[in-house]
């Protein structure tokens, strides 16, 4: 799947999409995963906002195009994280 | 800081190989973009493990193909910093991302086949989705 890191989790090196129970969506460059935090890179973070763009219209454009990096790096919180799924499975 | 030579030269023989001309300047990249005639595909090749893997044998199959681009090029990202960075603004709408494929034809972008498109596929998916856009937007082949 990803690189091949004995170190670190499958989806290293992958784009990924992570969901979060404060309804937050995060794409960016897995770095590494385990029970206790999601580290991503080249990430951006999506928060539905009443003049912004829709949660489906965000992934939609994300999925054709990618992301802006907004951050070098970012580490989320497991126990926030309701998904994490690979972002080239939302391409159509 | 760009890698060895001794690393990248066999990643960037991969595409010049196959026809692919090697943007280095941003004059380069300048002068391949304001050609705006017919159709043309940019790989932004790249040392990464994950993608470019396959990235580079997808795109040999696919230019392989009889309905293919006018025009090949290439720049290597976190290499040719200078070219990657003009040819990205030459696209200042998509994100940046490597590898990468565009296509541009009579100097629009009509196709793009970002890093995360391109993860964790075969090689033979690369081309065939390459190959389905040449196939809708070059109107006759040029590979000959």
């Amino acid at each position: 799947m990803g690189t091949f890191h004995d170190n670190k989790h499958a989806l290293h090196g992958i784009t990924v999409v992570v969901e979060t129970d404060g309804g937050e969506t995060l794409v960016g460059r897995c770095d590494d995963m385990d029970d206790t935090r999601v580290i991503l890179l080249d990430a951006d973070v999506h928060q539905a906002t009443e003049d912004g763009p829709s949660k489906e219209d965000y992934l939609a454009r994300a999925s054709r195009f990618g992301v802006w990096p907004k951050h070098r790096r970012l580490v989320v919180a497991r126990s926030n994280v309701t998904a994490v799924r690979r972002l080239g499975e939302l391409s159509s | 800081m760009p890698y060895s030579p001794l690393l990248v030269n066999p990643m960037r023989e991969e595409l010049s190989t196959a026809g692919f001309e090697e943007l280095t300047t941003a004059d380069s990249v300048d002068a391949w973009m304001n050609n705006k005639e017919g159709t043309a595909l940019l790989v932004i090749n790249s040392v990464c493990g994950c993608a470019a893997g396959m990235a580079r044998p997808g795109v040999r199959m696919a230019v392989e193909h009889s309905m293919r681009p006018d025009r090949l090029a290439t720049v290597f990202a976190g290499q040719d910093v200078e070219a990657t960075a003009r040819a990205r603004g030459h696209m200042a709408d998509v994100p940046p991302s490597s590898p990468s494929m565009a296509m541009f034809k009579d100097g629009e972008l009509v196709f793009f086949l970002p890093r995360h498109r391109i993860e964790g596929r075969a090689a033979e998916d690369v081309a065939s989705e390459l190959r389905e856009s040449f196939e809708e937007h070059c109107a006759t082949g040029s590979n000959g």
